[in-house]
């Protein structure tokens, strides 16, 4: 059966097949996107094999190249011809060009290179060549020729990488012992000295200087100074210890340069890993990037403050939008005249979740930071004073700031809950005598709890994706401690925090080295992306449980 | 034998004290909770609507009137008659300067005297003129009756004695107490003045009683051991003038002289070459046959402001032409009521002044909003002399009745004017009069350009882009999924593109910005393959489809075109950017960025337009998807089975029945859609380059009103014009959003009330 253009256009099947084209198109441009963020978030953690070629310069010099070919393309000759690459005439219509990340950023001046793979000659793949991570300019690829300690060479040859990963060991064991001290010691003393400072301000400002109270203070801020000699000459000691061993490495311009090991975080040699190996670092590397603070500007190490940050600002809100959310609901739903008014408000609400998110930062800002912020610092905070305490952007306003904006989403699906449960139910309460507080209490929330829940989770959701807001309100780049530590009063509201989403647009877009922060850029996209399907997935799936549950009632 | 049983209900009382305060106590929680949940319920959606009253809070300083108010009224103190006032940063002293060179310092508020100076000049020599280097410099020029000129300049020092602020003046010569003499010859009396003194030169023009010009240039030698300054006076000739010189001034550069003549004549001589200088033109500066009064630079020394006697306040500003060639303009005019001016003064920090009248009132003006921002009659005799404290926040002027009145200014936002936000104004040093938003720069004497036009205009064409993009994927992906698509597959298909909306914006726009600008920038014949093959394709592989035989075709039940669309679209995605660099070589000489440059003449930035539309299409997407898909689904069943029954094909169904029913459906949900890429922030922030152009061009970028506040925010001075106009661009932005979603809401409440009739 042949159908003839003319009969198949008339039918209109032309358009049904083009409607069924955009379902297509957004379904691939989804499922797309999500793939795309999915390989390259992941595939950052593996380790890559570093290659080795030689490098035929313009003028015909051969140099040693080593790096990782990270990103190929093939390039029309012509558009290199313009922006004035020396191309020898009868080259194809393309060249493959390669992107090499080649580190070493401190002997090189740059860490990734564009060549033209046609220049690459003698492409090979040592297993000795190996890559160290430090702790600043980047990576350093290379070949290991000694092992000192305090100057003297204690290995070198192929017996120096054994040497050089358990002296890694121990270097990082030190270095973990410093960080301790220098974050959580240390920090805990110029907290408790801080706090003595802003004491006796207030004791100043009070005017009862009594000489009581001062010697207290003098005297424990005395004991304070003890604790920090301590800790300074532990620092002393420590430092000494890890800045004992150091190696030599031989760059790919034949460079010998030496590093300490205190700047070194791991060192490994890719070339030569077995599968099992390469997997194993894998995971390493992924732990590293949940639960490591971040190293170089943001574009090496993890992502935990992040993380934290986020989760913390989000349990924060939630805390907040859920009673307020189903306060108000409930108001609407159950205790407010059902007339024009009512009407009006629902309208209001359900479009300020319209509202753009930056409308809600900027009111964060004018209204919760200059205007409450800086009054609560009058009131309660004069000590601290001209330096703001709540007058400045931190967790609690960008806790509020956004449950304010998510709490349209909380009270419209708290209502849509109250809404279904049918009217027989109230009314079988009722008529067994209950009040209406308590048909509420036993009744009917019961029933709503789970549109409730599915509202909160929504709100969760949106929360944790959204920045622009936030870019207003309380997060930074880099937070120097985290807002919940040991120290009194444990949970700091007042102070800033990372987020993941900022931290995705900050990496992305306001580093200096952005070509080397793009893997961890899309790795934090693909943990942000994850959280917020899994929140959003449940979300659904709580709402369908609970519907099913009480899908008997609803008669 | 018959008895009676009687049972006997047991007795229940349900009045029993217990059970009463049972019931009253219940009765009181429900009460409590009625109240708390009601009070509750109000203060959430008040502190939402809170929102919308604040941001109109903030908004609305912008646009109020100024306010003026007295403080002191005192005698002039000490003797001889003010040529000069000036009041210093905190308007606690203020430094009074006399004819017969005496120099007071006296406090504002009552004015006592602080401190009391005598130029050195010989008894009997009078000043005669007087002129500030440059406003907030705190430098002045005097000429005396003897041609002679001396410089000096009024500090004033703050210290701290017993935590209470001290403020000391302090009068200094720069130059030596000795004058210099300008008028060698004759020794005529300087009439006017100006003087401009920076780092490198000091240069005085001086006009004598006979309206001739005289000029002495030093420049400055700095010793670098000693760092004594020393001064090496080198040629100047001065251009000849006809007429009766009113008044004089310099431009900071000292390459523009401006001399007002009788006749309300104005003359602009350069100055670039001092040993010739030219007359660059003559212009009418007032109305003809009226009389220059007086005459006065704006902050910045670029704009003139020239008073006649007639009130009006005319802006003049040399102008670049096209052949690069300056020309004087007259930029705008001032009318003060009443008409008769005595003196103008300008603000120090903004493009401000004020001008006081013969019958003692006062006008405040700006010259970038175009605006007065008060006028005032304040006393009933004429003002001979004003002035305005630094921080325009207080003002001191003299009568004619030597009292010294000493007025409060509330002036916080007269550069905002609701025609300057949304109009074009001619700025300082443009060729005409443009939209221009420029918040902030480097310098003081900078004119910001508060124009709300490019960033309403970025953001709509960020929205058109956007909805181009969005609108037929998901209105189109909407229908077929609610009405043709199988219900198996639209149960995994609608989770799927609701997931969509759940993406965070900053993830889409980082990809967007680092991955698909690069992408597009390099395979861009590919994109517009795409835009043309995929339709063509579509529909060639619908048609193949059709003409399968069956057995093959009847293998995929209806309802699932879509499904097998997803390989022919990946397909001809594919086969688009193999072919592009081809296409590239072939049509566009091997690089399609420099052909569109060259050839067509198209500006092309990597984060343009066409990034922002695809991936905050990418965002719209879902919104009006769903809304759409839920308004077609809910059109009555019966009314297709109708159609479908009476002969109509299913796309005839769709176009004749389901359509018209949903519309208002569908208009709402792209009502929504809109809403939601008009505030898009983190999107525009990342994908374009955020400059406030206003070109409808695809490949170029734009700044967006979001976008603005988040860049500009954080470093906006809080309470300054600049801190509120950004909120006044969040309460646009909100209103925007609230009508049309509301507009939105209506029609789909309308909707439902119409199927449910049906």
């Amino acid at each position: 059966m042949r159908v003839s253009v003319k009969e198949w256009t008339a039918k209109g099947d032309p358009w049904v097949w083009l409607n069924a084209g955009a379902v297509a198109i957004s379904l691939v441009m989804v499922l797309g996107l999500l793939l795309l963020i999915a390989v390259r978030g992941l595939s950052h953690f593996w380790p890559h094999s570093i290659m080795e070629a030689e490098y035929i310069g313009d003028d015909g010099k051969v140099s040693l190249l080593i790096g990782e070919i990270v990103e190929s393309e093939d390039v029309p000759t012509e558009q290199l011809r313009h922006s004035g690459v020396k191309v020898p005439e009868g080259e194809g219509e393309f060249l493959e060009r390669l992107l090499i990340k080649t580190g070493n950023r401190d002997v090189l001046g740059f860490d990734f290179r564009w060549v033209l793979a046609a220049k690459l000659r003698d492409r090979r793949y040592p297993e000795e060549i190996m890559a160290i991570e430090r702790r600043e300019w980047g990576n350093f690829y290379g070949y290991l020729e000694d092992v000192k300690e305090s100057g003297n060479v204690v290995a070198s040859g192929p017996e120096a990488w054994e040497e050089f990963q358990s002296r890694i060991d121990r270097a990082l064991a030190l270095h973990e012992e410093i960080y301790d001290i220098e974050k959580h010691q240390i920090g805990s003393v110029n907290y408790t000295l801080e706090r003595l400072r802003l004491k006796e301000r207030r004791l100043e400002l009070e005017g009862d200087k009594s000489p009581q109270v001062m010697a207290d203070i003098s005297a424990e801020r005395a004991e304070q100074d003890v604790i920090y000699q301590a800790l300074q000459e532990k620092l002393a000691d420590l430092y000494s210890q890890v800045n004992r061993d150091a190696i030599t490495a031989r760059a790919m311009n034949g460079n010998v340069i030496e590093i300490p090991l205190s700047k070194i975080v791991r060192a490994f040699q890719p070339n030569g890993m077995g599968l099992f190996e390469k997997i194993g670092f894998y995971f390493s590397k992924v732990w590293e990037f949940i639960s490591d603070d971040p190293r170089e500007a943001n574009t090496e190490g993890g992502i935990f403050p992040a993380i934290f940050g986020t989760v913390l600002m989000v349990i924060i809100m939630s805390v907040m939008v859920t009673p307020l959310g189903v306060v108000a609901a409930v108001y609407l739903r159950e205790y407010a005249h059902q007339g024009a008014l009512t009407r009006i408000i629902r309208i209001a609400v359900n479009n300020l979740a319209g509202v753009p998110s930056i409308v809600y930062g900027v009111f964060g800002l004018g209204f919760f930071i200059y205007f409450l912020g800086s009054n609560i610092d009058d009131a309660f905070y004069p000590e601290a004073l001209p330096s703001p305490t709540f007058g400045t952007p931190g967790l609690m306003w960008a806790s509020i700031t956004l449950a304010i904006l998510t709490l349209p989403v909380v009270i419209v699906a708290t209502e849509e809950g109250l809404a279904r449960i049918p009217r027989s139910m109230r009314e079988g309460s009722l008529a067994l005598g209950a009040t209406k507080a308590e048909t509420l209490w036993r009744v009917v929330i019961p029933m709503a709890s789970p549109a409730m829940m599915t509202g909160v989770i929504l709100a969760i959701a949106r929360a944790a994706g959204e920045v622009a807001p936030l870019m207003l309100v309380g997060v930074v780049k880099l937070a120097p401690s985290l807002p919940l530590d040991g120290n009194y009063p444990y949970l700091h509201l007042d102070q800033k925090f990372m987020h993941l989403g900022f931290h995705i647009y900050d990496v992305g877009f306001q580093s200096p080295n952005v070509e080397a922060a793009r893997p961890l850029v899309y790795a934090t996209a693909l943990l942000l992306v994850a959280v917020i399907a899994l929140l959003n997935l449940s979300a659904v799936a709580i709402r369908n449980r609970l519907r099913e549950k009480y899908k008997a009632l609803e008669m | 034998m018959n008895e009676v049983v009687t049972a006997k209900a047991p007795e229940l009382d349900f009045d029993t004290p217990q059970l009463k305060r049972y019931r009253s106590a219940r009765a009181l929680k429900d009460k409590i909770a009625k109240w708390s949940i009601a009070a509750g319920g109000v203060s959430v959606i008040v502190a939402v609507t809170l929102i919308f009253f604040y941001l109109l809070y903030e908004v609305m300083p912008l646009f109020k009137s100024a306010k003026v108010e007295a403080v002191a009224e005192y005698q002039v103190p000490a003797e001889g008659s003010t040529l000069f006032l000036a009041v210093e940063e905190q308007a606690e002293k203020a430094l009074r300067l006399t004819a017969d060179g005496q120099i007071v310092f006296f406090n504002t508020v009552d004015g006592t005297i602080d401190s009391q100076y005598r130029l050195p000049v010989p008894d009997g020599i009078s000043v005669t003129s007087v002129n500030e280097a440059a406003a907030g410099t705190r430098t002045l020029g005097l000429g005396f009756s003897d041609g002679s000129v001396i410089v000096i300049k009024h500090n004033y020092k703050i210290t701290w004695p017993d935590n209470q602020r001290l403020i000391t003046p302090v009068l200094e010569y720069p130059y030596g107490e000795e004058p210099l003499v300008l008028d060698k010859d004759n020794g005529q009396a300087i009439k006017s003045i100006a003087i401009r003194d920076n780092d490198d030169f000091l240069f005085i023009i001086a006009s004598t009683q006979n309206n001739q010009l005289r000029a002495s240039y030093f420049e400055k030698n700095e010793n670098f051991i000693t760092g004594e300054v020393t001064l090496e006076e080198s040629d100047v000739v001065m251009p000849a003038i006809n007429g009766e010189i009113i008044s004089m001034q310099l431009t900071p550069d000292t390459r523009w002289l401006y001399v007002a003549t009788g006749n309300g004549k104005l003359d602009m001589y350069d100055l670039k070459n001092r040993m010739f200088p030219d007359l660059n033109a003559r212009v009418d500066a007032v109305a003809p046959g009226t009389d220059i009064v007086d005459m006065r630079f704006l902050l910045g020394g670029i704009s003139l402001l020239v008073a006649n006697d007639q009130g009006a306040i005319v802006q003049w500003f040399p102008v670049r032409d096209i052949d690069n060639e300056f020309h004087l303009e007259a930029v705008r005019q001032f009318q003060v009521e009443g008409g008769k001016v005595s003196q103008l003064g300008i603000e120090e920090r903004r493009k401000g002044f004020f001008a006081v009248t013969v019958d003692g009132e006062l006008g405040l003006y700006n010259s970038t909003a175009s605006r007065e921002a008060l006028f005032e009659d304040l006393v009933d005799v004429e003002i001979a002399h004003a002035t305005m404290a630094p921080r325009a926040n207080f003002m001191l002027f003299e009568t004619t009745d030597e009292r010294i009145h000493f007025w409060k200014v509330e002036n916080e936002h007269p550069d905002v004017s609701w025609s300057a936000l949304w109009n074009e104004v001619w700025y300082e040093g443009y060729e005409e009069p443009d939209f221009i938003w420029q918040s902030s720069a480097a310098n003081n004497d900078f004119e910001p350009k508060y124009s709300l036009v490019p960033l309403a205009f970025g953001t709509l064409k960020a929205a058109f882009y956007a909805m181009l993009i969005a609108m037929p994927l998901a209105i189109c992906g909407a229908l077929y999924t609610a009405h043709f698509m199988s219900p198996t597959m639209r149960r995994k298909v609608k989770p799927a593109i609701e997931l969509m909306e759940a993406l965070p914006t900053v993830i889409l726009g980082f990809l967007a910005g680092l991955f698909f600008a690069p992408f597009m920038e390099a395979n861009l014949p590919g994109v517009f393959a795409i835009l043309l093959l995929m339709p063509v394709g579509i529909i060639a592989f619908g048609f193949l489809w059709s003409n399968l035989p069956p057995s093959i075709r009847l293998v995929v039940p209806d309802g699932w075109e879509a499904a097998l669309l997803i390989p022919v679209v990946l397909l001809i995605g594919w086969l688009s950017f193999i072919a592009s660099p081809g296409l590239e070589t072939v049509l566009f000489d091997g690089d399609m960025r420099s052909w569109l440059t060259n050839e067509v003449g198209i500006d092309f930035d990597q984060r343009n337009a066409l990034v922002v539309g695809a991936a905050m299409g990418f965002a719209v997407i879902p919104t009006i998807f769903s809304i759409t898909e839920d308004a077609v689904f809910s059109v009555p069943k019966h009314l297709t089975y109708g159609s479908l029954a009476l002969g109509a094909t299913p796309w005839q169904t769709m176009v004749r029945v389901v359509l018209p029913t949903a519309s208002p459906g569908i208009f709402s949900a792209v009502m929504i859609g809109l809403g939601r890429a008009v505030g898009e922030t983190m999107i525009v922030l990342m994908a374009t380059g955020n400059t406030p152009i206003m070109d409808m061009n695809i490949f170029e970028g734009m700044r967006t009103l979001a976008a603005n506040i988040a860049v500009e925010m954080p470093e906006s001075e809080v309470g300054s014009s600049h801190f509120r106009i950004l909120f006044l661009a969040a309460f646009v932005l909100f209103l925007f959003t609230f009508v049309v979603n509301t507009l939105a809401e209506f029609v789909r409440q309308r909707l439902r009330n119409k199927y449910s009739v049906i």
